[in-house]
C-alpha cells in the first residue's frame, strides 16, 4: 500500500521533530477527567501542578487538558501530548490506564505516569494516594458527630479504590461510635454534580445525618449545607461550601509525588514503578477540624493519626468482620498492599450490598 | 429597516445560511479570544486549523467523525419522514453492549466470519432497540420522541449493569470495564499507526446509499411525501406504518454500526462511560447539514473539529474545555438565526417593497378569496 507508506513516512517525520525539540525545559503534560473547578479531585491535581511549576520555574513547562472522557478521546489527547514533544505525561484517572499503555508503547522515549491503576509498562509507572488513611480519620469525626446513628456515603463506582475508602470510613466511625450504621448510594460517575446532589438528598431522607462522598465535586457538601446537615469533604478542603456543617475533609496533596517524578526525569533516574503514598508522606491529609467537634474526639483523631504515621496502627488491622459476620482480617493481622487493591466486600455495619 | 416574509423560501439562503452562520461564529470567536487576551487570528488557527495540520490530527478527525456520521445518516431518513427519533444514543449504547458481548464471546474464535458476525450483531442490536419505539408508535401511537428518549436512559443503565456484571473483566479487579477485545474482533485500521478503521468506508458507502435512496427511488419519494404531509401520503396509498418501521430500523442499524465503529475501533473494550453523546450530537449534524447527505458530511466534520479544537486550545492557549461548548453553541445559535433569512428577508427601506414585481402585482390587485 503506497499510501500507507506515505503516512508512515509522514508520521516518522513528525516523530523525529517531536523528539528533537527536547532541549530546553522539560515538558510535562497533565490529563484531567473532570473540569478543574474550585474543589475536588482534578482541582487537587492542578494545584499540585501549579506548585511544582512554581518550584521548578523555567526548568519545566506544564500544560493540562481537562474533562477528557475515558474512552476514545483519552488516547488522542495523550498521544497528541506525546507527539508534541512532552517528556512526562501524568494521566490522572483510572479509565486512562489502557489508553496510556497504548500510547506508551508507541512512544517508548516519553515517560508516562498513570494515577490509580494497577498496570505498569517499561515507560509507564503508576501512583496513588492512601486515601483510606484519611478516610479512617474523617470517619472517626463523622461517627462521633452523628445523632441519628446513621451516616451516608455517595460513591462513584464500586471499584476497590472506592470500596476501600468506604470501609475505612466505616471502621473509623466505629472507633468513635461502635453502634454506627452507614448507607451507600452509587452515582456511576466521577463528576455529575446533579446526580451527586440527588444522591445526597436521598441519603438525608433515609435519616443519614453526616454525609460524605467519593466523587469529584463539592455537590454533596452543598446539598448537606442547604439542609443544615453535617458533611465531610473529600479531595479538597471543602469548608468554603458550608463553613458551619463542614466537619473536615480527607484531602490529597499530590505535589510531593509530582516533585519526585519530575526531578527523577530531569536527573535521568526515572524508572517505572508503583508509588502508594499516604499520611506519612503528606500526600494524604486531614483538613482543619470544625470547632463544633468535641475536644476529646479531636484528640483521639490526632492520636490515631500519629500512630498511623508512626506505623503503630493500621486502618485495616484485625479483627475486621464482613457484613455477613465472617472474619475478614484476623486479630493481630492487617491487610497487605497486595490485598488492599482487591477489596470487594463491605465491613459489618454498612447497609446494602456491593453492586456486582 | 424591517423584516418581511418572502413569497417563496429562498433557495440561495437555504445554502448560504450555514456559511453565514459559520462566518458569524468565526467573527464572534475572534472577538471572544480577543476579550480573553489571546491573539484572535492565532487562536482561531489553533482551534480550527492546528488540529488538522498534521496527518495524525486529520486521521483523528475522521475517527471522531465516523460514529457521528453513521448516526446522522440514520437520523436523516427519520427526520426526512418527520419521525423524530431522539434515540440514536440509546440504540448506540445498546448495540455497543450486544456487539461488545459478541466480541468477548468470540475472543477464542478464528475465521473470516468473526468480524462480520460482530458487525452484524451490532447493527441488529441497534435495530432491536429502535424496534421497541417503532412498535410503540405503530401499534399504540405512542409519541416516538418520548419513547426514544426514555429508551436512551434504559440503554445506558443496561450498559452499566453489563460492565458491572456479566461483561466485567474477570481479571480486572472489579473495575467496571470488560476485557480488551481480541485482535480478530477489531475493525482493521486503514493505515498503520493511525486509528482510522474501515468503518469510515462503511459510513461513506451508506451516505451514498441514502443519497440515491432519497433522490432516486420510490421509497425515498414516499418518505419525503410522508414528511411533508402525512395525510397526503395516506391518500396516496403509502403504507405509513411500513415506512415508520423502515426508517426506525434503518436508523437503529446505523447507530449500531456507529457503536461497533467505536468499541471495535478506537476503544477496544466496553467501558461504563461509552456514551459520549454521539447520538445527540448527530441530531445537530443532521439539522446543520440540511438533511442532505453532502451537508451532513460537512457538518459532521465541522462538529468533530470543535471537539479537537477544544483539546488543542487547552494545550496551546490554556483555555478551559468550555471553549468547545461555546463554539458549538454559537454555531447552532447563528444557524437558527440565519435560517430566518430563508423564509424572511431584511428590507432596509420602504421603497424596495414596490420594486419587487411579484409584490407590486400583489399589492395592486385586491386579494381573491380562496
Amino acid at each position: 500500500m503506497r499510501l500507507g507508506h506515505l503516512f508512515k513516512l509522514a508520521a516518522a517525520t513528525i516523530f523525529c521533530c517531536a523528539t528533537a525539540v527536547n532541549a530546553a525545559p522539560l515538558k510535562v503534560g497533565f490529563v484531567y477527567v473532570s473540569p478543574i473547578g474550585d474543589a475536588g479531585w482534578t482541582y487537587q491535581h492542578d494545584e499540585a501542578r501549579k506548585i511544582v511549576q512554581k518550584e521548578f520555574g523555567d526548568k519545566i513547562e506544564t500544560t493540562f487538558v481537562e474533562s477528557v472522557a475515558e474512552g476514545a478521546d483519552a488516547e488522542r489527547v495523550i498521544r497528541n501530548m506525546a507527539s508534541h514533544g512532552y517528556d512526562l505525561i501524568f494521566t490522572t484517572s483510572f479509565g486512562y490506564m489502557n489508553p496510556t499503555i497504548k500510547v506508551a508503547k508507541m512512544y517508548p522515549k516519553v515517560k508516562f505516569e498513570h494515577a490509580t491503576g494497577y498496570k505498569i509498562e517499561n515507560n509507564m509507572g503508576n501512583y496513588q494516594a492512601r486515601d483510606y488513611q484519611g478516610r479512617y480519620l474523617a470517619g472517626m469525626v463523622a461517627g462521633a458527630m452523628s445523632k441519628s446513628g446513621t451516616i451516608g456515603y455517595v460513591g462513584a463506582f464500586p471499584i476497590p479504590e472506592v470500596i476501600r475508602g468506604i470501609n475505612a470510613y466505616m471502621l473509623g466511625a466505629q472507633a468513635t461510635n461502635p453502634a454506627i450504621k452507614m448507607k451507600v448510594v452509587w452515582v456511576n460517575s466521577w463528576h455529575d454534580p446533579a446526580k451527586e446532589r440527588e444522591a445526597a438528598e436521598s441519603l438525608m431522607l433515609q435519616g443519614a445525618d453526616v454525609l460524605t462522598m467519593h466523587t469529584d465535586s463539592a455537590a454533596v457538601v452543598q446539598a448537606a449545607a442547604a439542609k443544615n446537615v453535617y458533611a465531610v469533604g473529600f479531595n479538597s478542603d471543602m469548608s468554603a461550601y458550608g463553613p458551619k456543617i463542614h466537619l473536615t475533609s480527607s484531602v490529597q496533596h499530590w505535589e510531593s509525588i509530582y516533585r519526585t517524578k519530575i526531578q527523577a526525569v530531569i536527573n535521568g533516574t526515572w524508572k517505572a514503578d508503583a508509588v502508594w503514598d499516604g499520611l506519612k508522606e503528606g500526600v494524604v491529609a486531614l483538613s482543619p477540624i470544625n470547632p463544633v467537634v468535641p475536644k476529646p474526639v479531636v484528640a483521639k483523631v490526632e492520636q490515631y493519626k500519629a500512630e498511623i504515621i508512626a506505623g503503630k496502627r493500621d486502618v485495616y488491622q484485625g479483627p475486621i468482620y464482613k457484613q455477613d459476620g465472617t472474619l475478614a482480617v484476623a486479630q493481630g493481622k492487617a491487610l497487605t498492599d497486595a490485598e488492599l487493591p482487591k477489596i470487594d466486600w463491605y465491613v459489618k455495619g454498612i447497609e446494602g450490598n456491593v453492586p456486582k | 429597516m424591517r423584516i418581511e416574509k418572502r413569497l417563496h423560501d429562498s433557495k440561495v439562503m437555504l445554502y448560504a445560511s450555514p456559511l453565514l452562520a459559520l462566518l458569524l461564529t468565526l467573527l464572534s470567536g475572534a472577538l471572544m479570544f480577543a476579550l480573553l487576551g489571546r491573539a484572535p487570528l492565532h487562536s482561531l488557527y489553533i482551534f480550527f486549523i492546528a488540529p488538522v495540520s498534521e496527518l495524525y490530527g486529520l486521521s483523528e478527525l475522521v475517527v471522531k467523525v465516523t460514529p457521528l456520521l453513521l448516526c446522522a445518516i440514520g437520523l436523516t431518513l427519520c427526520f426526512k419522514a418527520k419521525i423524530w427519533n431522539i434515540g440514536a444514543e440509546g440504540q448506540f449504547v445498546f448495540a455497543a453492549m450486544i456487539g461488545g458481548a459478541v466480541s468477548l464471546q468470540l475472543a477464542e474464535s478464528q475465521g473470516f466470519w468473526v468480524l462480520p458476525t460482530v458487525i452484524i450483531s451490532g447493527a441488529l442490536a441497534g435495530m432491536a432497540w429502535a424496534a421497541i419505539a417503532a412498535l410503540l408508535l405503530t401499534r399504540f401511537g405512542a409519541n416516538e420522541i418520548l419513547t426514544t428518549i426514555m429508551l436512551n436512559y434504559i440503554a445506558v443503565n443496561l450498559l452499566l449493569w453489563g460492565v458491572h456484571g456479566p461483561l466485567k473483566d474477570p481479571n480486572g479487579m472489579n473495575f467496571p470495564e470488560s476485557a480488551l477485545f481480541a485482535a480478530q474482533t477489531m475493525l482493521p485500521v486503514l493505515f498503520d499507526d493511525y486509528r482510522v478503521t474501515i468503518a469510515i468506508l462503511i459510513a461513506l458507502f451508506m451516505l451514498v446509499v441514502i443519497w440515491v435512496l432519497l433522490g432516486r427511488t420510490l421509497l425515498g419519494f414516499q418518505l419525503r411525501v410522508m414528511g411533508e404531509n402525512r395525510n397526503a401520503a395516506r391518500f396516496a396509498g403509502f403504507k405509513s406504518n411500513a415506512l415508520i418501521w423502515f426508517v426506525l430500523l434503518f436508523s437503529g442499524a446505523m447507530a449500531g454500526l456507529a457503536a461497533v465503529s467505536e468499541i471495535n475501533g478506537p476503544v477496544g473494550q466496553l467501558i461504563s462511560t461509552l456514551s459520549l453523546g454521539y447520538g445527540y450530537a448527530a441530531i445537530i449534524v443532521v439539522f446543520m447539514g440540511r438533511m442532505h447527505p453532502l451537508g451532513i458530511l460537512l457538518a459532521s466534520f465541522l462538529l468533530g473539529l470543535t471537539y479537537l479544537g477544544g483539546e488543542m486550545s487547552q494545550m496551546e492557549l490554556e483555555l478551559p474545555k468550555s471553549i468547545t461548548g461555546l463554539f458549538q453553541g454559537m454555531l447552532l445559535f447563528y444557524l437558527l438565526a440565519c435560517d430566518l433569512l430563508i423564509g424572511y428577508r431584511v428590507v432596509f427601506s420602504n421603497r424596495t417593497l414596490g420594486k419587487h414585481p411579484a409584490i407590486a402585482a400583489a399589492v395592486s390587485t385586491p386579494p381573491v378569496s380562496q
